[in-house]
């Protein structure tokens, strides 16, 4: 429980830094800090597969993107253009009508234990993930994987040479 | 896990650490050495017998030297950068199975840090994230070619992070498990002839070997340090012991790929006749069958150790061997040549499994 409470601590201090720090690498690195504690929740559910692709793909490959896109911009304070009255209200409601729903939404949330007799602690283990994946959700989950390597072959494509062009 | 056996798992896992940074001092001199031996010089031979103590004067002098700071530097992040890429190095190791067990008694002793069903993943992970300490220390310099370097350390591994997971997705299909351990036991079947994961798969061999090039930043990848073009690359204004942390962490990289590689495709702790010598010291020799265990075990140590240092020494063979490549020549070998060869290696391992050219793999320690 102390973990726990440790964790959900460390998870929502980064999150309010990905908001409130003034450099945006500071953000991003808030966010990657973040990821990790989620990942860390993950693992204490013990879904340790979840937890080493939120990992890979998220801190791993996501937001080294960010990274450099945001050091190739090299955003910082006195660069920042100044943002319209109109923006700062529009995106105050928004924010804010978010935070209505998601606190309707848990209001009535009742949090149950789980039945000590039917809980099965293999879940979300990679065997049983895999079961689910290719037994129950075998078409979706084709589909989906068909949809990523489709988008790498046309990066690929895109990287190629083409005639004419320059080698230098 | 009884308190005895945990005691004996930490001691392990502070094994594991001390090694991995004794063999990152002593691949500095490896290097040297090999350097020399390649180019025909005599190399570092003043500290010390054959100079051996040549990483100690290296470390008094990074640790005696200057600690500047470039001026508008990101002070708090141009210290984390070095720390991150040295925490993301010794990280790895924890999962990699260098031996299978000793046993005295009722007391069994893996010869692994942590054992978890989704090694391969938490490598791959901790791998993906040894970028980070490149960019944060390259950005936070505050200098053009510092900030080039990290840019092209950030890009070359996402691009050749692909290659290699696409290389590992066909030893997967074969092995049906992510654990370390699990694919080292499969590579070794007692009583039959049972070949080592490279006979099964060289093209992902390769793939993952040149890839593994690339993540490490080693020569002919070594581009976000190309001192030709970008002075020293990230670690242009780097001075004292955060520089030697950033070299450390490069070793310490080599280190865990080469373990990796030994541990995937080589075979691991596993040697030609393990089960025969185990078989012989029992009933032979007259050893108990603890005794003839720990031998074979610590045999074992020693082959999963050898097969590293031949794949150490093969980088730095390749370091002094090879030039550089040029960027557009790294970025097109990965995405046009090494990613479709991946998906190819994917479907050939497909089709030569459902043929039954390749047989299924047979749990068997899990039998008995």
């Amino acid at each position: 429980m102390s973990l726990f409470l440790f964790l959900a601590f460390v998870a929502l201090l980064s999150a309010l830094g990905v908001v409130l720090a003034k450099n945006p690498v500071h953000s991003v690195l808030f966010l990657i800090l973040t990821f990790f504690t989620l990942s860390a929740h993950y693992l204490m559910l013990n879904a340790q597969f979840l937890a080493a692709v939120n990992i890979i793909v998220y801190a791993g490959a996501i937001m080294v993107l960010f990274l450099f896109v945001i050091m190739f911009l090299n955003l910082n304070q006195d660069t920042e253009p100044h943002k319209p009255m109109l923006a700062k209200v529009a995106a105050t409601i928004a924010g804010g009508s978010l935070l209505l729903i998601m606190v309707a939404a848990l209001h009535n949330v009742q949090p149950t234990g789980y039945d000590a007799a039917t809980f099965d602690s293999q879940v979300g283990m990679v065997n049983r993930l895999g079961m689910v994946l290719f037994k129950q959700y075998s078409l979706p989950f084709e589909l989906a994987s068909i949809l990523l390597l489709a988008a790498m072959v046309g990066s690929v494509m895109l990287g190629k040479r083409e005639t004419g062009e320059r080698n230098f | 896990m009884p308190l005895e056996t945990l005691g004996w798992q930490g001691l392990v896992i502070l094994v594991i650490f001390g090694v991995s940074l004794l063999i990152a001092t002593y691949c500095t001199y490896a290097e040297r050495v090999i350097a020399a031996f390649l180019q025909d010089r005599v190399g570092p031979d003043r500290a010390g017998p054959w100079g051996l103590a040549q990483p100690l004067a290296d470390a008094v002098k990074l640790f005696t030297k200057e600690e500047f700071f470039p001026s508008g530097a990101n002070k708090a992040l141009f210290i984390f950068g070095p720390c991150l890429a040295m925490i993301t190095a010794l990280m790895s190791s924890a999962v990699i199975p260098f031996g299978s067990f000793l046993k005295f008694g009722d007391t069994v002793v893996h010869l692994q840090g942590i054992e978890i069903n989704v090694g391969m993943l938490y490598v791959f992970g901790i791998v993906s994230l040894g970028v980070y300490g490149i960019m944060i220390g390259g950005w936070a310099s505050n200098n053009k070619f510092s900030l080039l370097g990290a840019i092209r350390a950030a890009s070359q591994n996402i691009s050749y992070e692909l290659a290699m997971g696409l290389a590992l997705i066909a030893v997967l299909m074969m092995s049906g498990s992510l654990s370390l351990r699990d694919i080292t036991l499969q590579q070794s079947v007692p009583g039959e002839w049972h070949f080592w994961n490279v006979v099964k798969q060289p093209l992902g061999f390769l793939i993952f070997i040149v890839c593994a090039f690339a993540e490490t930043n080693r020569t002919p990848f070594d581009l976000p340090e190309c001192e030709t073009e970008l002075v020293g690359g990230y670690h242009t204004e780097y001075s004292s012991m955060k520089m030697g942390l950033y070299l450390f962490a490069e070793y310490i990289n080599v280190f865990v790929a080469s373990a990796v590689m030994s541990v995937i495709y080589f075979g691991g702790f596993n040697f030609p006749f393990q089960y025969e010598l185990q078989g012989w010291l029992h009933t032979a020799q007259g050893l108990s069958l603890d005794a003839a265990q720990n031998i074979v075990a610590i045999l074992g140590v020693v082959s999963v150790f050898a097969k590293i240092f031949a794949f150490i020494f093969f980088f730095m063979w390749v370091r002094w061997t090879l030039p550089r490549f040029r960027y557009d020549q790294l970025m097109r070998l990965g995405w046009t040549i090494l990613i479709p060869l991946a998906i190819f290696n994917i479907l050939l391992t497909g089709g030569l499994i459902t043929t039954g050219i390749i047989p299924e793999i047979k749990s068997w320690w899990l039998l008995s």
